[in-house]
Protein backbone atom coordinates (compact mmCIF):
# COMPACT_ATOMS: atom_id res chain seq x y z
CA UNK A 1 0.00 0.00 0.00
CA UNK A 2 1.34 3.37 -1.25
CA UNK A 3 -0.03 5.96 1.10
CA UNK A 4 0.13 9.46 0.49
CA UNK A 5 1.24 11.96 3.06
CA UNK A 6 0.93 15.61 2.11
CA UNK A 7 2.49 18.29 4.57
CA UNK A 8 -0.07 20.76 4.77
CA UNK A 9 -3.47 19.76 3.52
CA UNK A 10 -5.13 23.01 4.03
CA UNK A 11 -3.08 24.64 1.33
CA UNK A 12 -5.17 25.66 -1.63
CA UNK A 13 -3.71 24.83 -5.25
CA UNK A 14 -4.49 27.23 -8.38
CA UNK A 15 -7.42 25.26 -10.40
CA UNK A 16 -4.30 25.42 -13.28
CA UNK A 17 -2.24 23.51 -11.05
CA UNK A 18 -4.68 21.19 -9.59
CA UNK A 19 -5.68 20.18 -13.42
CA UNK A 20 -2.42 19.62 -14.03
CA UNK A 21 -1.70 17.89 -10.68
CA UNK A 22 -4.91 15.73 -11.53
CA UNK A 23 -3.36 14.53 -15.14
CA UNK A 24 -0.28 13.92 -13.66
CA UNK A 25 -2.13 11.38 -11.10
CA UNK A 26 -4.46 9.67 -13.76
CA UNK A 27 -0.97 9.18 -16.14
CA UNK A 28 0.53 7.83 -12.84
CA UNK A 29 -1.96 5.53 -11.85
CA UNK A 30 -3.20 4.35 -15.74
CA UNK A 31 0.80 3.80 -15.74
CA UNK A 32 0.33 1.22 -13.00
CA UNK A 33 -3.17 -0.30 -14.21
CA UNK A 34 -1.47 -0.93 -17.80
CA UNK A 35 0.95 -3.50 -16.18
CA UNK A 36 -2.03 -4.93 -14.51
CA UNK A 37 -0.51 -4.17 -10.96
CA UNK A 38 -3.32 -1.89 -9.45
CA UNK A 39 -5.50 -3.42 -7.24
CA UNK A 40 -7.32 -0.26 -5.60
CA UNK A 41 -7.39 2.67 -4.67
CA UNK A 42 -8.65 6.07 -3.01
CA UNK A 43 -8.73 9.71 -2.35
CA UNK A 44 -9.76 11.03 1.18
CA UNK A 45 -11.89 14.24 1.46
CA UNK A 46 -11.82 17.16 3.80
CA UNK A 47 -15.25 17.93 3.83
CA UNK A 48 -16.79 17.04 7.39
CA UNK A 49 -13.12 15.74 8.20
CA UNK A 50 -13.15 15.04 11.69
CA UNK A 51 -9.97 13.97 14.57
CA UNK A 52 -11.21 12.12 17.53
CA UNK A 53 -8.99 12.68 20.44
CA UNK A 54 -8.44 10.82 23.69
CA UNK A 55 -11.57 11.38 26.39
CA UNK A 56 -14.23 11.43 23.41
CA UNK A 57 -12.48 14.74 22.46
CA UNK A 58 -14.01 15.89 19.03
CA UNK A 59 -12.02 18.36 17.03
CA UNK A 60 -12.52 19.77 13.41
CA UNK A 61 -9.50 18.65 10.97
CA UNK A 62 -7.24 17.93 11.06
CA UNK A 63 -5.79 21.24 10.19
CA UNK A 64 -3.44 23.51 11.70
CA UNK A 65 -2.20 22.35 14.45
CA UNK A 66 -1.05 18.83 12.88
CA UNK A 67 1.87 18.87 10.34
CA UNK A 68 0.54 16.29 8.21
CA UNK A 69 -2.73 14.69 6.75
CA UNK A 70 -3.00 11.25 4.65
CA UNK A 71 -4.57 12.79 1.00
CA UNK A 72 -5.31 9.21 -0.26
CA UNK A 73 -3.71 5.71 -0.72
CA UNK A 74 -3.53 2.85 -3.75
CA UNK A 75 -2.73 -0.50 -3.23
CA UNK A 76 -0.51 -2.56 -5.99
CA UNK A 77 0.72 -5.88 -6.91
CA UNK A 78 4.48 -5.99 -6.74
CA UNK A 79 7.03 -8.18 -6.56
CA UNK A 80 9.23 -6.94 -4.03
CA UNK A 81 9.56 -4.41 -2.02
CA UNK A 82 11.43 -2.88 -4.08
CA UNK A 83 9.08 -2.79 -6.93
CA UNK A 84 6.58 -0.95 -4.81
CA UNK A 85 9.24 2.20 -3.72
CA UNK A 86 10.18 2.17 -7.32
CA UNK A 87 6.39 2.72 -8.02
CA UNK A 88 5.82 4.99 -5.13
CA UNK A 89 8.81 7.43 -6.85
CA UNK A 90 6.70 8.07 -9.97
CA UNK A 91 3.91 9.49 -7.50
CA UNK A 92 2.76 13.46 -8.17
CA UNK A 93 2.52 13.76 -4.42
CA UNK A 94 6.34 13.93 -4.54
CA UNK A 95 6.17 17.25 -6.34
CA UNK A 96 5.61 19.07 -2.89
CA UNK A 97 8.53 18.99 -0.59
CA UNK A 98 7.33 18.17 2.49
CA UNK A 99 4.98 15.52 1.32
CA UNK A 100 5.99 12.02 1.53
CA UNK A 101 4.89 8.30 -0.02
CA UNK A 102 4.91 5.91 2.68
CA UNK A 103 4.78 2.29 1.23
CA UNK A 104 3.53 -0.65 3.42
CA UNK A 105 3.15 -4.12 2.82
CA UNK A 106 -0.98 -5.09 3.49
CA UNK A 107 -1.65 -7.91 6.05
CA UNK A 108 -2.92 -10.96 3.30
CA UNK A 109 -6.48 -11.27 2.85
CA UNK B 1 -40.16 -7.65 -53.74
CA UNK B 2 -39.58 -11.04 -55.97
CA UNK B 3 -41.75 -13.67 -54.91
CA UNK B 4 -39.02 -16.00 -54.77
CA UNK B 5 -37.32 -13.83 -52.07
CA UNK B 6 -40.23 -13.51 -49.90
CA UNK B 7 -40.09 -16.47 -47.73
CA UNK B 8 -36.02 -16.19 -46.92
CA UNK B 9 -37.07 -12.61 -45.90
CA UNK B 10 -39.72 -13.53 -43.29
CA UNK B 11 -37.90 -16.46 -42.24
CA UNK B 12 -34.89 -13.64 -41.03
CA UNK B 13 -37.48 -11.54 -39.38
CA UNK B 14 -40.02 -13.44 -38.35
CA UNK B 15 -38.83 -16.78 -37.45
CA UNK B 16 -36.98 -14.62 -34.26
CA UNK B 17 -40.39 -13.57 -33.23
CA UNK B 18 -42.12 -16.67 -33.37
CA UNK B 19 -39.63 -19.02 -31.90
CA UNK B 20 -39.50 -16.45 -28.96
CA UNK B 21 -43.07 -16.60 -28.25
CA UNK B 22 -43.77 -20.39 -28.69
CA UNK B 23 -40.96 -21.21 -26.27
CA UNK B 24 -41.99 -18.82 -23.62
CA UNK B 25 -44.76 -20.68 -23.65
CA UNK B 26 -43.01 -24.25 -23.84
CA UNK B 27 -40.13 -23.14 -22.06
CA UNK B 28 -36.85 -24.72 -22.62
CA UNK B 29 -37.74 -28.48 -21.86
CA UNK B 30 -39.81 -28.60 -25.16
CA UNK B 31 -37.92 -26.18 -26.80
CA UNK B 32 -37.60 -28.52 -29.98
CA UNK B 33 -40.95 -28.94 -30.34
CA UNK B 34 -41.30 -24.98 -30.76
CA UNK B 35 -38.53 -25.29 -33.26
CA UNK B 36 -40.56 -27.81 -35.14
CA UNK B 37 -43.57 -25.73 -35.09
CA UNK B 38 -42.11 -22.73 -36.68
CA UNK B 39 -39.69 -25.15 -39.21
CA UNK B 40 -43.34 -26.76 -40.49
CA UNK B 41 -44.86 -23.08 -40.37
CA UNK B 42 -42.55 -21.81 -43.13
CA UNK B 43 -42.70 -25.47 -44.66
CA UNK B 44 -46.63 -24.64 -44.89
CA UNK B 45 -45.95 -21.50 -46.08
CA UNK B 46 -43.45 -22.37 -49.03
CA UNK B 47 -46.25 -25.03 -50.34
CA UNK B 48 -49.05 -23.26 -50.07
CA UNK B 49 -47.81 -19.85 -51.46
CA UNK B 50 -46.19 -21.64 -54.21
CA UNK B 51 -49.74 -22.80 -55.52
CA UNK B 52 -51.89 -19.56 -54.17
CA UNK B 53 -49.38 -17.31 -54.02
CA UNK B 54 -48.46 -15.40 -50.74
CA UNK B 55 -51.64 -14.16 -48.99
CA UNK B 56 -51.96 -10.27 -48.50
CA UNK B 57 -50.58 -10.04 -44.78
CA UNK B 58 -47.76 -12.65 -44.94
CA UNK B 59 -46.50 -11.76 -41.37
CA UNK B 60 -49.97 -12.37 -40.33
CA UNK B 61 -50.79 -15.84 -42.25
CA UNK B 62 -47.53 -17.24 -40.18
CA UNK B 63 -48.52 -15.95 -36.68
CA UNK B 64 -51.99 -17.44 -37.38
CA UNK B 65 -50.67 -20.90 -38.62
CA UNK B 66 -47.81 -20.96 -36.03
CA UNK B 67 -50.34 -20.56 -33.29
CA UNK B 68 -53.08 -22.98 -35.04
CA UNK B 69 -50.27 -25.75 -35.07
CA UNK B 70 -49.47 -24.96 -31.29
CA UNK B 71 -52.98 -24.92 -30.19
CA UNK B 72 -53.89 -28.78 -31.31
CA UNK B 73 -50.41 -29.60 -30.34
CA UNK B 74 -50.87 -28.65 -27.28
CA UNK B 75 -54.44 -29.44 -27.28
CA UNK B 76 -53.43 -33.38 -28.01
CA UNK B 77 -51.13 -33.32 -25.46
CA UNK B 78 -53.87 -31.75 -22.42
CA UNK B 79 -56.46 -34.94 -23.93
CA UNK B 80 -52.95 -37.12 -23.04
CA UNK B 81 -52.50 -35.62 -20.12
CA UNK B 82 -56.24 -35.44 -18.63
CA UNK B 83 -57.46 -38.67 -19.92
CA UNK B 84 -55.08 -41.55 -21.46
CA UNK B 85 -52.99 -40.92 -18.51
CA UNK B 86 -55.06 -41.12 -15.72
CA UNK B 87 -56.55 -44.76 -16.99
CA UNK B 88 -53.16 -46.33 -18.22
CA UNK B 89 -52.38 -45.30 -14.31
CA UNK B 90 -55.52 -46.70 -13.26
CA UNK B 91 -55.49 -49.89 -15.34
CA UNK B 92 -51.30 -50.10 -14.14
CA UNK B 93 -51.97 -50.06 -9.84
CA UNK B 94 -54.85 -49.43 -8.10
CA UNK B 95 -52.55 -49.08 -5.22
CA UNK B 96 -53.62 -45.00 -5.35
CA UNK B 97 -50.30 -43.46 -6.77
CA UNK B 98 -50.25 -39.86 -7.48
CA UNK B 99 -52.94 -38.89 -9.76
CA UNK B 100 -52.40 -36.73 -13.04
CA UNK B 101 -52.65 -33.02 -11.94
CA UNK B 102 -55.89 -31.56 -12.95
CA UNK B 103 -54.67 -28.91 -15.36
CA UNK B 104 -57.39 -26.53 -16.23
CA UNK B 105 -57.87 -26.05 -19.73
CA UNK B 106 -55.47 -23.15 -20.58
CA UNK B 107 -56.37 -19.85 -22.49
CA UNK B 108 -53.97 -20.60 -25.36
CA UNK B 109 -54.47 -17.55 -27.36
CA UNK B 110 -54.28 -15.72 -24.32
CA UNK B 111 -50.69 -16.88 -24.04
CA UNK B 112 -49.35 -17.44 -27.07
CA UNK B 113 -49.48 -13.56 -27.67
CA UNK B 114 -48.16 -12.94 -31.10
CA UNK B 115 -48.86 -9.33 -30.62
CA UNK B 116 -46.09 -6.13 -31.20
CA UNK B 117 -46.03 -6.10 -27.61
CA UNK B 118 -45.97 -10.17 -26.77
CA UNK B 119 -43.33 -10.20 -29.59
CA UNK B 120 -41.07 -7.55 -27.91
CA UNK B 121 -41.67 -8.96 -24.37
CA UNK B 122 -40.96 -12.82 -25.75
CA UNK B 123 -37.40 -11.95 -27.43
CA UNK B 124 -36.01 -9.81 -23.79
CA UNK B 125 -37.18 -12.37 -21.88
CA UNK B 126 -35.49 -14.88 -23.63
CA UNK B 127 -32.18 -12.52 -24.22
CA UNK B 128 -31.77 -12.84 -20.37
CA UNK B 129 -32.56 -16.98 -20.34
CA UNK B 130 -30.09 -17.13 -23.07
CA UNK B 131 -27.32 -15.02 -21.43
CA UNK B 132 -26.84 -16.78 -18.46
CA UNK B 133 -23.28 -17.16 -17.53
CA UNK B 134 -23.93 -20.96 -17.23
CA UNK B 135 -23.14 -21.15 -20.75
CA UNK B 136 -19.74 -20.16 -22.50
CA UNK B 137 -19.87 -17.19 -24.25
CA UNK B 138 -19.43 -18.67 -27.90
CA UNK B 139 -22.86 -20.86 -26.88
CA UNK B 140 -24.50 -17.89 -25.90
CA UNK B 141 -23.91 -16.03 -28.66
CA UNK B 142 -24.36 -19.24 -30.97
CA UNK B 143 -27.94 -19.57 -28.91
CA UNK B 144 -28.49 -16.09 -29.58
CA UNK B 145 -28.18 -15.84 -33.36
CA UNK B 146 -30.29 -18.99 -33.41
CA UNK B 147 -33.19 -18.40 -31.68
CA UNK B 148 -32.72 -13.96 -31.70
CA UNK B 149 -31.68 -13.48 -34.84
CA UNK B 150 -33.20 -16.14 -37.01
CA UNK B 151 -29.82 -17.28 -38.59
CA UNK B 152 -29.41 -20.59 -40.02
CA UNK B 153 -27.14 -23.14 -38.69
CA UNK B 154 -24.61 -22.66 -41.76
CA UNK B 155 -24.66 -19.00 -41.64
CA UNK B 156 -23.44 -19.67 -37.55
CA UNK B 157 -21.09 -21.71 -38.74
CA UNK B 158 -19.98 -19.45 -41.37
CA UNK B 159 -19.65 -16.73 -39.01
CA UNK B 160 -17.82 -18.95 -36.62
CA UNK B 161 -15.07 -20.60 -39.50
CA UNK B 162 -16.10 -23.77 -38.90
CA UNK B 163 -18.40 -26.68 -40.02
CA UNK B 164 -22.42 -27.24 -39.50
CA UNK B 165 -21.95 -29.98 -37.44
CA UNK B 166 -19.90 -28.48 -34.77
CA UNK B 167 -22.50 -25.91 -34.32
CA UNK B 168 -25.07 -28.34 -34.03
CA UNK B 169 -23.39 -30.22 -31.41
CA UNK B 170 -22.84 -26.74 -29.42
CA UNK B 171 -26.37 -25.84 -30.11
CA UNK B 172 -27.52 -29.04 -28.68
CA UNK B 173 -25.38 -29.18 -25.46
CA UNK B 174 -26.37 -25.26 -24.76
CA UNK B 175 -29.87 -26.67 -24.99
CA UNK B 176 -29.58 -29.04 -23.06
CA UNK B 177 -27.56 -26.99 -20.43
CA UNK B 178 -30.72 -24.89 -20.23
CA UNK B 179 -32.80 -27.61 -19.44
CA UNK B 180 -31.03 -29.10 -16.80
CA UNK B 181 -30.86 -26.28 -15.04
CA UNK B 182 -34.09 -25.63 -15.62
CA UNK B 183 -33.22 -22.07 -16.63
CA UNK B 184 -36.90 -19.98 -16.88
CA UNK B 185 -37.78 -17.78 -19.95
CA UNK B 186 -38.35 -14.41 -18.05
CA UNK B 187 -38.10 -11.00 -17.26
CA UNK B 188 -35.63 -11.19 -13.90
CA UNK B 189 -37.04 -8.52 -11.64
CA UNK B 190 -36.68 -5.10 -10.93
CA UNK B 191 -33.56 -6.08 -7.75
CA UNK B 192 -31.97 -8.44 -10.14
CA UNK B 193 -31.69 -6.48 -13.53
CA UNK B 194 -28.64 -4.64 -12.04
CA UNK B 195 -26.60 -7.58 -12.13
CA UNK B 196 -28.24 -9.99 -15.19
CA UNK B 197 -27.88 -7.07 -17.28
CA UNK B 198 -23.72 -7.30 -17.82
CA UNK B 199 -23.88 -10.67 -18.99
CA UNK B 200 -26.69 -9.55 -21.54
CA UNK B 201 -24.67 -6.42 -22.61
CA UNK B 202 -21.34 -8.76 -22.64
CA UNK B 203 -22.87 -11.22 -25.06
CA UNK B 204 -24.40 -8.24 -27.47
CA UNK B 205 -20.60 -6.63 -27.32
CA UNK B 206 -19.11 -9.55 -28.31
CA UNK B 207 -21.73 -10.39 -31.00
CA UNK B 208 -20.86 -7.15 -32.49
CA UNK B 209 -17.09 -8.26 -32.50
CA UNK B 210 -17.57 -10.75 -33.62
CA UNK B 211 -18.69 -9.02 -36.74
CA UNK B 212 -16.42 -6.47 -36.38
CA UNK B 213 -12.96 -8.23 -36.15
CA UNK B 214 -13.87 -11.70 -37.84
CA UNK B 215 -11.58 -13.37 -40.28
CA UNK B 216 -14.52 -14.62 -42.61
CA UNK B 217 -14.35 -13.16 -45.83
CA UNK B 218 -18.31 -12.65 -46.09
CA UNK B 219 -18.48 -9.12 -45.52
CA UNK B 220 -22.15 -9.33 -45.90
CA UNK B 221 -22.58 -11.93 -42.89
CA UNK B 222 -19.72 -10.05 -40.96
CA UNK B 223 -22.20 -6.93 -41.20
CA UNK B 224 -25.27 -8.33 -40.35
CA UNK B 225 -23.64 -9.85 -37.25
CA UNK B 226 -23.19 -5.88 -36.53
CA UNK B 227 -26.35 -4.99 -37.28
CA UNK B 228 -28.06 -7.55 -35.37
CA UNK B 229 -25.86 -6.73 -32.09
CA UNK B 230 -27.09 -2.95 -32.28
CA UNK B 231 -30.98 -4.19 -32.65
CA UNK B 232 -30.58 -6.13 -29.98
CA UNK B 233 -29.01 -3.48 -28.11
CA UNK B 234 -31.70 -1.21 -29.37
CA UNK B 235 -34.45 -3.02 -28.04
CA UNK B 236 -32.97 -2.95 -24.62
CA UNK B 237 -32.56 0.67 -25.00
CA UNK B 238 -36.37 1.02 -26.42
CA UNK B 239 -37.60 -0.71 -22.73
CA UNK B 240 -37.71 1.25 -20.02
CA UNK B 241 -37.64 -1.60 -17.97
CA UNK B 242 -34.02 -2.24 -19.05
CA UNK B 243 -33.42 0.98 -20.31
CA UNK B 244 -30.04 1.84 -18.03
CA UNK B 245 -27.30 3.93 -18.90
CA UNK B 246 -24.60 0.94 -19.92
CA UNK B 247 -27.36 0.00 -22.39
CA UNK B 248 -27.10 3.76 -24.31
CA UNK B 249 -23.28 3.81 -23.51
CA UNK B 250 -22.96 0.38 -25.58
CA UNK B 251 -25.04 1.40 -28.45
CA UNK B 252 -22.92 4.70 -28.69
CA UNK B 253 -20.22 2.57 -28.46
CA UNK B 254 -21.29 0.19 -31.09
CA UNK B 255 -22.40 3.14 -33.48
CA UNK B 256 -19.08 4.77 -33.57
CA UNK B 257 -17.27 1.39 -34.21
CA UNK B 258 -19.82 0.50 -37.23
CA UNK B 259 -19.40 4.13 -38.65
CA UNK B 260 -16.50 2.92 -39.90
CA UNK B 261 -17.63 -0.72 -41.18
CA UNK B 262 -17.54 0.22 -45.11
CA UNK B 263 -13.96 2.15 -44.60
CA UNK B 264 -12.37 -0.80 -43.21
CA UNK B 265 -12.70 -2.66 -46.16
CA UNK B 266 -10.89 -1.81 -49.55
CA UNK B 267 -12.35 -3.39 -52.88
CA UNK B 268 -10.94 -6.67 -53.03
CA UNK B 269 -11.89 -7.34 -49.36
CA UNK B 270 -8.68 -5.99 -47.23
CA UNK B 271 -8.86 -4.49 -44.09
CA UNK B 272 -7.67 -1.16 -44.33
CA UNK B 273 -6.12 0.71 -41.40
CA UNK B 274 -7.34 3.54 -39.78
CA UNK B 275 -4.93 5.97 -40.76
CA UNK B 276 -5.46 4.90 -44.29
CA UNK B 277 -9.60 5.31 -44.34
CA UNK B 278 -11.25 7.23 -46.14
CA UNK B 279 -12.95 9.35 -43.95
CA UNK B 280 -16.01 9.57 -46.99
CA UNK B 281 -16.72 6.38 -46.69
CA UNK B 282 -17.15 6.81 -42.85
CA UNK B 283 -21.53 6.65 -41.99
CA UNK B 284 -21.98 10.48 -40.61
CA UNK B 285 -25.60 9.12 -40.00
CA UNK B 286 -24.23 6.60 -37.08
CA UNK B 287 -21.89 9.12 -36.37
CA UNK B 288 -24.43 11.48 -34.96
CA UNK B 289 -26.77 8.62 -33.24
CA UNK B 290 -23.68 7.64 -31.31
CA UNK B 291 -22.96 10.79 -29.89
CA UNK B 292 -26.83 11.04 -29.57
CA UNK B 293 -26.99 7.83 -27.09
CA UNK B 294 -23.53 8.80 -25.77
CA UNK B 295 -25.59 12.31 -24.32
CA UNK B 296 -28.68 10.11 -22.76
CA UNK B 297 -26.05 7.73 -21.50
CA UNK B 298 -24.69 10.19 -19.49
CA UNK B 299 -27.56 10.62 -16.83
CA UNK B 300 -27.12 9.96 -13.82
CA UNK B 301 -24.17 8.64 -12.05
CA UNK B 302 -22.92 5.45 -13.08
CA UNK B 303 -19.74 5.28 -15.10
CA UNK B 304 -19.03 1.59 -16.89
CA UNK B 305 -16.29 0.68 -19.37
CA UNK B 306 -19.13 1.15 -21.90
CA UNK B 307 -19.44 4.75 -21.00
CA UNK B 308 -15.28 4.97 -21.31
CA UNK B 309 -14.97 2.88 -24.23
CA UNK B 310 -17.74 4.90 -26.55
CA UNK B 311 -15.67 8.25 -25.30
CA UNK B 312 -12.42 6.42 -26.90
CA UNK B 313 -14.36 5.34 -30.08
CA UNK B 314 -15.91 8.69 -30.08
CA UNK B 315 -12.90 10.54 -30.47
CA UNK B 316 -11.77 7.97 -33.08
CA UNK B 317 -14.49 9.30 -35.60
CA UNK B 318 -12.66 12.64 -34.77
CA UNK B 319 -9.94 12.22 -37.62
CA UNK B 320 -7.94 14.95 -37.06
CA UNK B 321 -5.26 14.73 -34.39
CA UNK B 322 -5.35 17.48 -32.19
CA UNK B 323 -4.38 17.87 -28.69
CA UNK B 324 -7.82 17.61 -27.13
CA UNK B 325 -8.29 14.46 -28.84
CA UNK B 326 -5.11 12.65 -27.30
CA UNK B 327 -5.36 14.08 -23.78
CA UNK B 328 -9.43 12.71 -24.11
CA UNK B 329 -8.40 9.65 -24.98
CA UNK B 330 -5.36 8.79 -22.71
CA UNK B 331 -7.75 9.65 -19.64
CA UNK B 332 -10.64 7.27 -20.87
CA UNK B 333 -8.24 4.50 -21.22
CA UNK B 334 -5.97 5.59 -17.71
CA UNK B 335 -9.60 5.29 -16.19
CA UNK B 336 -10.86 2.28 -18.28
CA UNK B 337 -7.56 0.24 -17.16
CA UNK B 338 -8.86 0.92 -13.47
CA UNK B 339 -11.66 -0.57 -14.17
CA UNK B 340 -11.18 -3.78 -16.09
CA UNK B 341 -7.14 -4.56 -17.14
CA UNK B 342 -7.07 -6.00 -20.85
CA UNK B 343 -3.90 -6.28 -22.71
CA UNK B 344 -5.66 -4.48 -25.49
CA UNK B 345 -6.31 -1.32 -23.02
CA UNK B 346 -2.72 -1.36 -22.01
CA UNK B 347 -1.46 -1.44 -25.57
CA UNK B 348 -3.75 1.59 -26.82
CA UNK B 349 -3.48 3.13 -23.90
CA UNK B 350 0.13 3.02 -24.60
CA UNK B 351 -0.10 4.74 -27.68
CA UNK B 352 -1.86 7.44 -26.54
CA UNK B 353 0.78 8.08 -23.97
CA UNK B 354 2.77 8.41 -27.51
CA UNK B 355 0.29 10.89 -29.02
CA UNK B 356 -0.41 12.91 -25.43
CA UNK B 357 3.22 13.28 -23.79
CA UNK B 358 5.80 11.91 -26.66
CA UNK B 359 7.29 8.70 -27.62
CA UNK B 360 10.19 8.62 -25.32
CA UNK B 361 7.69 8.43 -22.36
CA UNK B 362 5.88 5.57 -23.63
CA UNK B 363 8.56 3.85 -24.94
CA UNK B 364 9.70 3.91 -20.69
CA UNK B 365 5.81 2.81 -19.94
CA UNK B 366 5.57 0.04 -22.83
CA UNK B 367 8.85 -1.80 -21.85
CA UNK B 368 7.39 -2.16 -18.87
CA UNK B 369 4.14 -4.01 -19.83
CA UNK B 370 5.86 -7.01 -20.61
CA UNK B 371 3.41 -8.92 -22.64
CA UNK B 372 5.90 -10.63 -24.68
CA UNK B 373 3.44 -13.65 -25.89
CA UNK B 374 1.10 -10.62 -27.79
CA UNK B 375 1.98 -9.63 -31.17
CA UNK B 376 0.61 -6.53 -30.84
CA UNK B 377 2.89 -5.50 -28.32
CA UNK B 378 6.01 -6.00 -30.59
CA UNK B 379 3.99 -3.76 -33.33
CA UNK B 380 3.68 -1.51 -30.97
CA UNK B 381 7.76 -1.15 -29.84
CA UNK B 382 8.30 -1.61 -33.96
CA UNK B 383 5.72 1.80 -34.22
CA UNK B 384 7.34 3.57 -30.86
CA UNK B 385 10.84 3.02 -32.37
CA UNK B 386 10.67 3.82 -35.64
CA UNK B 387 12.55 6.89 -36.44
CA UNK B 388 14.23 6.64 -32.74
CA UNK B 389 16.70 3.60 -33.27
CA UNK B 390 15.26 1.66 -36.31
CA UNK B 391 17.14 -1.63 -35.93
CA UNK B 392 15.46 -1.85 -32.58
CA UNK B 393 12.10 -1.30 -34.32
CA UNK B 394 13.06 -3.89 -37.08
CA UNK B 395 14.08 -6.69 -34.45
CA UNK B 396 10.53 -5.84 -32.58
CA UNK B 397 8.33 -5.79 -36.29
CA UNK B 398 10.30 -9.21 -36.40
CA UNK B 399 9.45 -10.66 -33.38
CA UNK B 400 5.45 -9.28 -33.89
CA UNK B 401 5.66 -11.06 -37.24
CA UNK B 402 6.51 -14.32 -35.63
CA UNK B 403 3.96 -14.22 -33.03
CA UNK B 404 1.74 -12.73 -35.53
CA UNK B 405 -1.99 -14.85 -35.79
CA UNK B 406 -3.20 -14.25 -39.07
CA UNK B 407 -1.49 -13.81 -42.34
CA UNK B 408 -2.82 -10.47 -43.34
CA UNK B 409 -0.95 -9.30 -39.81
CA UNK B 410 1.83 -11.26 -40.63
CA UNK B 411 1.69 -9.27 -44.02
CA UNK B 412 1.25 -6.19 -42.10
CA UNK B 413 4.77 -6.83 -40.17
CA UNK B 414 6.77 -7.90 -43.58
CA UNK B 415 5.60 -4.66 -45.07
CA UNK B 416 6.65 -2.44 -42.07
CA UNK B 417 10.18 -4.23 -42.00
CA UNK B 418 10.53 -3.24 -45.85
CA UNK B 419 9.73 0.27 -45.16
CA UNK B 420 12.90 0.38 -42.69
CA UNK B 421 15.34 -2.22 -44.34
Amino acid sequence: MLIFRHEDGAKVASPEQLQTWMKQTMDWVGGIAAQNKLVGKNGLLFDDAHVVRHRGVVTNGPFGEIKETIGGYIIVKAESVEEAIAFAKGSPVLQGEGNTVEVRKVYKR
Amino acid sequence: MEEQDLIPHLFRTEYRKIISVLCRHFGFEQMETAEDIVGDTFLAAAQTWGIKGPPKNPAAWLYHVAKNKARNLLQRDQVFRLKVTPAVRAAASESGGPGAPNTPAQSIDAEIDLSPAGIEDSQLQMMFAICTPLLPAESQIGLSLRILCGFGIEEIAAAFLTNKETINKRLFRAKEKLREAAVRIEMPSASELDHRLPAVLTTIYLLFNEGYYSESSDDVLRKELCIEALRLCHMLSDNPVTNTPAVDALLALMCFHASRFDARIDRHGDIVLYAYQDTNRWNTDLIAKGIDYLHRAARGDTLTKYHLEAGIAYWSTQKEDTAEKWEQTLQYYNLLLQLEYSPVAALNRTYALAKARGVQEAIVQAEKLQLTDNPFYFALLGELYTDIDNSKAMSHFGRAMALARTNADKQLMQKKIARLG
